[in-house]
């Protein structure tokens, strides 16, 4: 582990000229960004997601504050700087963007060619990061060929190309159905773990962030509303936007304030995946109700959250609380207990 | 048909495809780029530059404006200097790729304008220069499109090369205009009218199936 963060944004705003009058896109961004981190900015559309990732490698420059990137002021650079800089941050897209008139390997191998390798070892590090994402049999294949999913993939086997620190990637599944979409996490995760790549996911759905971030920020309105760690805010939000991501059907907590005796439990990959409640109905011996539930297994951990109404009798009610709380399961009290 | 006649059509073959086909080539040594130029410094372009980008696109509209046959008599002092006679195939291909020229241009430009944006900005994420976004996105990715527009390009200049015999360039185009128009040779000028009907379409069906050959994106 280095000492500072790979990226540091200090300061950050971005505004565009409009037609009436100019146009803040980001206001005030500070963030840090460590080594390692899969590090999720989430938010609205038009909250300036965008605007905010390709501030980081300079795609957009910020009209004010400061990029430090590895510990370099990225405005301090010059051209041919900055190009270099570029080549140790790999991004992702929604809608892919390889070369149409290239095949896979030809794609994979694009990078390369800018950052002036030769021929051969092009393509051989080609066909090692076609191993990597599971497309071995595709490096002759044209984009057209393949499904958006595959597509990712190679995208994202063109971004490792040239070894960079961090992979930026914006709305890299949400072109993708759901299947595509946990397969492409699952091999960032796997990317992150195995090469020590940080990754930046933007996104506006908080079942990406769920699955892989470590970290997260949630940005409103060209502002950052919050940002820590990602199961601190998942347990907690304490924003109104942030609830607004964490219960995507409005916010359960209001939808059940009336209902006595209702608890939310946060499942943030802390346990391993099993049949809670029914566990703890069978222990406990008595029936709750299911008002609420969206877990997923990820890994064998279980991520998610169900709210249940617990059971008049109080120490049925107190003993399953216990139970819950034994398991290291994050509860809140969204209807007064008693 | 005479052999007289037959050895003059075949002259005159030879004579409009070497206009034709040269003239093209000359012209996409300056169109190319231009287009490159006008694409890459528009607004939304690689290397806005607004100045060069309107003085540039004024003057490929200047000279498109300038009737072929005008240009053709204007320049003569210029096709002079440059080929040391005014008449002749070679002479006539001057006005030829100085009109082709700037036609060319925009059917670049045209051609580079269709080059997904998203692309280019995953080159510059990956630190490509400006040159390197030129060479190995704009032109590789239009390529079909620049095959399509290359096939109109030669088949229009194809077209002017009957102006030709104003300035004694000879050609298909020429004898038609000699044989039936002036001496009312019916016959002479439906045989030429026929041959450059072939030719055309020849051209223009090669552009399309190079171009759909090339072509990844299916
Ligand atoms: N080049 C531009 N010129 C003018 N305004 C822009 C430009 N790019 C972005 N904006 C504005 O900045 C704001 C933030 O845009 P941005 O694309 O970053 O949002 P986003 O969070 O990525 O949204 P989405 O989820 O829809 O992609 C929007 O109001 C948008 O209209
Ligand atoms: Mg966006």
């Amino acid at each position: 582990m280095s000492v500072g963060p790979i990226i540091e944004i200090k300061s950050l705003q971005k505004t565009f000229p409009g037609q009436t009058g100019k146009i803040t896109a980001l206001q005030d961004i500070n963030l840090q960004i460590m080594e390692k981190d899969i590090f999720g900015i989430i938010g609205a559309s038009g909250a300036g997601k965008s605007t905010l990732v390709r501030c980081i490698n300079f795609l957009e420059r910020p009209s004010a504050g400061t990029v430090f990137f590895n510990g370099h002021d990225l405005s301090m650079l010059s051209d041919k700087e900055l190009r270099k800089a570029r080549q140790s941050m790999g991004m992702i897209f929604q809608q892919f963007n390889l070369l149409l008139q290239r095949t896979a390997l030809a794609n994979i191998c694009f990078p390369m060619e800018i950052a002036g390798y030769s021929k051969a070892e092009a393509k051989e590090r080609a066909k090692e990061l076609l191993e990597l994402v599971h497309l071995a049999d595709k490096a002759n294949a044209y984009p057209s060929q393949l499904s958006g999913g595959q597509k990712q993939r190679i995208a994202i086997a063109r971004a490792l190309a040239t070894n960079p620190k961090v992979l930026l990637c914006d709305e890299a599944t949400s072109a993708l159905d759901p299947n595509s979409t946990a397969s492409i996490l699952a091999l960032l995760k796997d990317i992150n773990e195995k090469l020590g790549i940080t990754i930046i996911i933007i996104t506006h759905e908080m079942s990406v962030i769920e699955q892989i971030c470590n970290r997260v920020a949630i940005i409103d309105q060209s502002q950052i509303a919050e940002c820590g760690e990602m199961a601190q805010i998942f347990a907690n939000p304490k924003t109104q936007a942030a609830q607004k991501l964490v219960f995507p059907e409005k916010s359960v907590s209001a939808q059940f304030q009336n209902k006595a005796h209702s608890i939310r439990i946060v499942f943030n990959g802390n346990s391993s995946f099993e049949p809670v409640i029914a566990n703890m109905v069978l222990t406990c011996k008595a029936p709750v109700n299911i008002i609420y539930a969206d877990t997923k297994n990820i890994d064998g951990k279980a991520f998610g959250q169900i709210v249940i109404q617990l059971p008049e009798d109080k120490t049925s009610a107190e003993r399953m609380i216990h139970y819950l709380k034994a398991r290291d399961l994050a509860i809140e009290e969204v209807g007064e207990i008693l | 048909m005479s052999s007289e006649l037959i050895l003059m059509m075949i002259k005159g073959i030879g004579e409009t495809l070497y206009m034709t086909l040269g003239s093209a080539l000359f012209a996409y040594l300056l169109g190319l780029p231009l287009g490159v130029i006008l694409i890459i410094t528009d607004k939304d372009g690689i290397c806005p530059h607004s100045k060069i980008n309107s003085i540039l696109g004024a003057i490929v509209n200047i000279v498109r404006s300038f009737p072929f046959i005008i240009l053709l008599i204007a320049i003569i002092p210029f096709t002079r200097l440059i080929v040391g006679t005014s008449i002749g195939s070679t002479a006539t291909m001057v006005p030829l790729i100085i009109s082709a020229a700037p036609f060319i241009a925009r059917l670049v430009e045209s051609s580079l304008k269709e080059v997904d944006k998203g692309v280019i900005e995953a080159a510059q994420s990956m630190g490509a220069s400006t040159m390197q976004i030129i060479c190995k996105v704009l032109l590789p990715e239009a390529k079909p499109s620049l095959i399509l527009g290359s096939a109109i390009a030669t088949t229009t200049i194809l077209g002017y090369t009957a102006m030709a015999g104003f300035t004694g360039g000879g050609g298909l185009g020429d004898i038609a205009i000699r044989y039936g128009f002036h001496k009312y040779q019916n016959d002479v000028m439906i045989i030429t009218v026929i041959l450059l009907v072939i030719i055309v379409q020849f051209l223009q069906e090669f552009g399309n199936r190079y171009a759909a050959h090339c072509d990844k994106r299916k």
